[in-house]
Order: C-alpha cells, then sequence, then structure tokens
C-alpha cells in the first residue's frame, strides 16, 4: 500500500517535472522565433520537410475520408430522401471535425514524428552540444524553426485535407450517385457559416498544430540520447499527441459549438 | 613544477565538485591549464573527464567551486556573456559532432555564418584556409554520411578553429581510429596549438599518444587528481596511480573487480 | 545552393495550395458570399413562440436569404419571444408593415424566418420592429389538435 502511494507520488512527480520542462522549453522556442523572422531561410526548409512531404498523405487521406463519408451518408440520407442534404453534411463534418483532427493524427504520424526523431539523433550524436559550444543557441537555431514551421502548416493542412475530402464526396456524391450538383452546392452554402464553422474549425488546426509540434520538438529535445531513447521518443511523440488532440478537440467542440 | 604565473593560466579550476543525483563524478578539484600549453587530463574510463569538459565549456553547472576561463567565473555567466565566451572556445567532440545534413563545406562555414557577416567570399577564403591546414580541401562538396570517422574529426577540427578560437578542447581524439589517423590527429593538435598560438585541453585516455604531444598530464580517478605533472616527471614518479595507468596494468589502485562482496560469501549464499 | 530554389518553390506552392483551399472553404463552401457581417442593419420582431429557431438561422423573403438571426431574447412581461435579425445592407428597402412568420424547411427541416412585403413606402430601419408576425408552427401541436378533432368527430358520431 505505501509502496503503492510511493510510486504515485513518484509518478506524479516526474510528470508535473515533465511538463515544468516541457513549458520552460516552450518559452525559449517561443522567445526564439523573433530571431528566425530575420533569418526566413531556415524556416522555409522546414516548412518544406513538414509542410510540402506532408501534403502528398493528407490529400490522399482527405480525399479517401471524403469518398467514404459521400457513399455512407447517401445510403443513409436516401431513407429519408434528403440526399441534397449530402453536402452540408460532409463538408461539416470535415471542416468541423474531421479536417483538424485527422489532419493533426496523420501530421504528428508523418512530421511529428520525423521532427522528433531528427532532433534526438541531433542530440544523440552532440551535434546540439556541438552548437551551443559554437556559441549557437539550438533551441533557436533547431526548434524555433522547426517550431514555427509546424504552427504555420497545420492549418494549412487542415485546409487542404477538408477542400480535397468535399471534392471527393462531391466525386462520389454528383458523379457517381446522381445527386443534383447545384443542390449539393447550394444547400451545404446555406448550412456551413463563415465564422461558427469555418473560422472555428481553422482555430482547431491553429491549436492542434501548436499542441502536435510542441511534444514533436519537445520530445526529440527531451529524448535520452541513445538509440533506444530516440525511439522511444518518437513512440512517444505520436502517441501523446493523438491524447492530446482528441482530449482538446472534445474541450475545443465543447467551447465552439456546445451553445447551439 | 614551480606554480605558474596567474596571468599565464587561462583556466583556472578550484575545489570543483559534480555530482549526478547521488553519484559523485568530480570531488574537490584543483587545475591549471597554461595559455599555450597542451593539458591533457587522463584517466579510465567513466571518471568525469567529458564532465570536466562540459563544466568548462559551461554545458553543466558545478555543485560546487569555481571555473575560471581567461579570468571569468564560468558558473556565473549569464546566457549572453556564456555565449560570447564560447565564441572563444572550440571543441572537438568524440564523434565529431558534423551536422548531417550540411556538406563539409557548409560544416565548417556554420560558425562564420552565425556570427560573422563576412561577405561570401571571405567565408570561402576562410573555410578553405581551414580545411587546408587540415589537409581536407579536396572533400569539401563531401556530405558528413561519406567521411571516415578519421576525416570527421578532422573536419570537427577545422570547424572548431574556424572562428579562431583562444583555446579548444578534445573529448577523446583518438578513441576507436587506425595508427594513421591518430598519428595525423595527434600532429594536427600539436601543430595547430602552436602556429594559431591556442591552449589546448585534451581528455583521452590514449596514454603513448598523448604524452607525446602534452605539456602537462593530469590524472584523475573517482573524481579526484591523482597524479599531475609534465609526462616525463609522471613516468618516473612513484604514484602508483600514474604507474598503473601509464603501464597498462589490469589490477592496482583501480580495481579489476567491480565491488561486490567476497567471492566465497556470494557462492555459498546461493546453496 | 542548388536545392535551395527547389525547396523555395516547392514551399511556395505549398502554401499557395493550402490559401487556395482556405480560399475555396470561404467561397465555394461556406455562405460568405451572401454576407459580410458589417455592413447590414437589424430590425426586431415579437413571436409567441418562436419552435426551433435558433441564432444564425436564415432570414429570408420570397425564398431568398436576406440575413439571419442574430439573437433571441424573451421579454417577461409579455412572455414573448425578442428574435433581433440582421439583414443585409443590399435590402435596405423592405416595407414598414413588412410581416414575419417562422416556416419549417420542408417536413423535418431548420425553422427560419420568412418575411413578406407590405405596401407601404415607408422602409424599415436600423432597430424598428416588425408589428406582424406569425408564429412558428409547432408539430407537435398541429398533431395534438388533429387528434383532439379526431376524437371529437368519433364521440360525435358515436352519440349519434
Amino acid at each position: 500500500m505505501i509502496d503503492w502511494l510511493q510510486k504515485l507520488g513518484r509518478g506524479g512527480l516526474s510528470f508535473f517535472e515533465r511538463l515544468g520542462r516541457g513549458n520552460l522549453f516552450l518559452f525559449h522556442s517561443l522567445m526564439g522565433i523573433p530571431a528566425v523572422l530575420v533569418k526566413p531561410g531556415l524556416m522555409i526548409a522546414q516548412l518544406y520537410s513538414v509542410g510540402v512531404l506532408s501534403v502528398q498523405i493528407i490529400a490522399i487521406s482527405g480525399v479517401t475520408v471524403g469518398m467514404v463519408l459521400g457513399l455512407q451518408m447517401f445510403n443513409t440520407l436516401t431513407d429519408f430522401g434528403a440526399e441534397e442534404s449530402l453536402g452540408p453534411v460532409v463538408a461539416l463534418a470535415l471542416v468541423r471535425e474531421l479536417g483538424p483532427v485527422l489532419s493533426a493524427l496523420l501530421f504528428s504520424g508523418r512530421a511529428g514524428s520525423a521532427l522528433t526523431a531528427e532532433i534526438g539523433l541531433m542530440k544523440a550524436t552532440e551535434q546540439l552540444s556541438g552548437m551551443e559550444m559554437m556559441a549557437v543557441d539550438p533551441i533557436k537555431r533547431v526548434v524555433a524553426p522547426r517550431f514555427l514551421a509546424g504552427l504555420l502548416s497545420m492549418p494549412l493542412l487542415a485546409a487542404i485535407f477538408s477542400a480535397i475530402g468535399i471534392l471527393g464526396s462531391y466525386f462520389v456524391g454528383v458523379g457517381l450517385l446522381g445527386v443534383d450538383s447545384g443542390a449539393f452546392w447550394s444547400q451545404m452554402q446555406a448550412k456551413v457559416d463563415l465564422y461558427e464553422d469555418i473560422y472555428n474549425g481553422m482555430i482547431k488546426s491553429v491549436v492542434f498544430g501548436f499542441v502536435a509540434t510542441w511534444i514533436a520538438v519537445f520530445e526529440g529535445y527531451d529524448s535520452v540520447p541513445t538509440t533506444e531513447g530516440v525511439s522511444r521518443a518518437t513512440t512517444r511523440t505520436v502517441v501523446h499527441t493523438a491524447f492530446a488532440v482528441l482530449g482538446l478537440d472534445f474541450v475545443l467542440t465543447a467551447l465552439m459549438f456546445g451553445d447551439d | 613544477m614551480n606554480k605558474p604565473d596567474d596571468a599565464e593560466v587561462l583556466v583556472k579550476i578550484r575545489g570543483l565538485s559534480f555530482s549526478h543525483g547521488s553519484r559523485v563524478i568530480l570531488d574537490n578539484v584543483d587545475m591549471d591549464m597554461q595559455r599555450g600549453h597542451v593539458t591533457t587530463i587522463m584517466g579510465p574510463s567513466g571518471t568525469g573527464k567529458t564532465t570536466l569538459l562540459r563544466l568548462i565549456g559551461g554545458q553543466l553547472r558545478p555543485k560546487a567551486g569555481r571555473v575560471e576561463v581567461d579570468g571569468k567565473n564560468v558558473p556565473d555567466l549569464n546566457h549572453d556573456e556564456l555565449y560570447e565566451l564560447r565564441k572563444r572556445m572550440g571543441m572537438m567532440f568524440q564523434t565529431g559532432a558534423l551536422f548531417t545534413d550540411l556538406s563539409v563545406f557548409e560544416n565548417v562555414a556554420f560558425p562564420l555564418r552565425e556570427h560573422t557577416r563576412l561577405p561570401e567570399a571571405l567565408i570561402r577564403d576562410l573555410v578553405l584556409i581551414k580545411l587546408e591546414a587540415v589537409g581536407l580541401r579536396g572533400a569539401r562538396t563531401l556530405m558528413p554520411a561519406e567521411l571516415s570517422g578519421g576525416m570527421a574529426r578532422r573536419v570537427a577540427l577545422a570547424r572548431a578553429v574556424a572562428l579562431d578560437p583562444m583555446m579548444i578542447m578534445y573529448d577523446e581524439p583518438f578513441t576507436g581510429q587506425d595508427p594513421i589517423t591518430v598519428g595525423v590527429i595527434m600532429q594536427l593538435i600539436r601543430r595547430l596549438n602552436d602556429l594559431l598560438g591556442l591552449s589546448s585541453i585534451i581528455v583521452s585516455h590514449d596514454v603513448a599518444e598523448v604524452s607525446a604531444i602534452s605539456d602537462r598530464l593530469y590524472m584523475i580517478s573517482n573524481g579526484q587528481v591523482v597524479a599531475k605533472g609534465a609526462p616525463n616527471e609522471l613516468r618516473e614518479s612513484s604514484s602508483e596511480w600514474a604507474q598503473q595507468f601509464l603501464n597498462g596494468r589490469p589490477d592496482g589502485p583501480v580495481r579489476f573487480h567491480y565491488p561486490a562482496e567476497p567471492f566465497e560469501k556470494d557462492l555459498m549464499s546461493a546453496a | 545552393m542548388m536545392n535551395q530554389r527547389v525547396t523555395e518553390i516547392w514551399v511556395g506552392a505549398f502554401v499557395a495550395a493550402g490559401l487556395a483551399a482556405l480560399f475555396m472553404l470561404a467561397m465555394r463552401v461556406s455562405n460568405i458570399s451572401a454576407f459580410a457581417d458589417d455592413e447590414g442593419y437589424s430590425i426586431k420582431a415579437r413571436f409567441e413562440n418562436i419552435g426551433g429557431l435558433k441564432v444564425r438561422s436564415p432570414v429570408s423573403m420570397a425564398g431568398v436569404r436576406i440575413g439571419r438571426v442574430a439573437d433571441i431574447g424573451f421579454d417577461a412581461q409579455t412572455y414573448e419571444a425578442v428574435v433581433t435579425m440582421r439583414i443585409s445592407g443590399t435590402y435596405s428597402t423592405l416595407p414598414k408593415d413588412t410581416s414575419a412568420s417562422i416556416f419549417t424547411a420542408g417536413v423535418l427541416g431548420e425553422n427560419y424566418v420568412g418575411l413578406e412585403a407590405g405596401a407601404q413606402d415607408k422602409y424599415l430601419k436600423e432597430g424598428d420592429e416588425i408589428k406582424i408576425t406569425q408564429s412558428a408552427v409547432v408539430l407537435e401541436n398541429l398533431i395534438g389538435q388533429f387528434l383532439f378533432n379526431k376524437a371529437q368527430e368519433d364521440k360525435g358520431s358515436g352519440s349519434k
């Protein structure tokens, strides 16, 4: 019993210690952002590896999810003779939830894990230490550009996901199943609100991007600098990001759409 | 050896202690490293030699004691002062620590690009001079993955001297290298030290190589300085530590056996 | 560096694609084309029962969407619902005696406010109130009434 309590206490302490380090780290990273803006070249390179390289998986997933949604929703909606509602149903699902959440999960799998592994290996091979000894702050030089790139990429990726998903459902619904094209768009425009849905969806993706990138770079920077440590950190990035995104999604949804 | 004059001492360590959790790594260490000298810190693996370098570089904070570099106590410096001091220190890591995503040229150019606003042509000249000094001017377009271990260390050395520092620290520069490479690196360390007017601190356990190029040796074991002096002084000293280490005897003050209860007792307890 | 240029081009394409997607979501998917919130004017109407009307429900006239519900309040004195509607500035010529009703789009669709133009040549301005209103037809009431009538009929025919 006492052992159990001690374990609990130790677990709690190390959790808060990590949380504290994470926040301190976040603070330093944010302090490093102005330096990045002076040398935007660093961030462009990161936008490429974080953003551009994630487009493929985001686009493929987006179109697949859109097509499947279109097919499934069509089957259900036909029972009520409400096929015309396909547009708004799919658009709302994508813009409000699936776009931000799924692209954040894919982002952490594609870009977040790569960020963790890259920073972790730089640490393991003493590149970060070397940089420090060359009087170059690795948080400013390595972490901040990656952080900013993740922050900027995420909303764009979520928008691409949603837009391509809607096109995918248009292809299935209108192209294959014969929903009226005009009704598809007009119903969508009537139901989807710029502020309520699209703006809030974008806020979600900004929050998710922030959290996903923070977790990824922190796990890398805080990893045990061994082969095993880096591989553990990479796994933790994906798992923790998934928890954080899904949990935050619930909170944000309740805040944004709860009083409706 | 007579006490060196204060002005000639570049790194002055007094009463330095450091511990990792409850494990004491350095315990009340005093050292003097003179300007223009190659000072070597020797000792068995795991005795805090690398830790010592990190303490001098300000990457770790000591539990107690002073680490004065060029008259400034490193643990007292704030972030900016520390970074300012580090621009005048070079460090060569065990593995080289080259940036794997940059070419050899860009690796050597890195500190110049970060800390100076020199025109590109001048950076190119400086980088080529440094690469020439380590004999790798021809390898400037290679990526670190294409280099052998010895070449990677030479590139790292070129990078460490890119900003013309006042001192360089070498962390195990010879470990795991073939005899030719060891010879090359030894020559480089000594030559750069004398040509560029540097001061060098080497951490190593390669006795023969290091004593050939060092002006002064410190031997540490269990976190304490157990012997010090010029290489020939040490070889003739009566210190058991020095004798064991310099002659590579398996047993001596440094035990062959990891501490354990008596063997008989251990065998009996299983029955 | 040679690939610096390629990288930059790709990043540029990525940002452009992201912005294009956002633009598509804003223009093609949502209703931004119909309204910009800042221009326009508010009018009020009181209803005995608003049914399922919500903030942001559409306000339409002759089937064309001209605004949306901005706020729904409750008047504790008269026990009526006070609905504030935001009408787009383009439709500034609604007559003073315009009437408002709450309709349902389809049998199970959402509620919306339908406006019907009156005949006066004075127009509604910011803060004006629509006097003639008709409440929402609540399906439950309708069914209840129908069943009640049916029962009455049966009773009547049975006693004969």
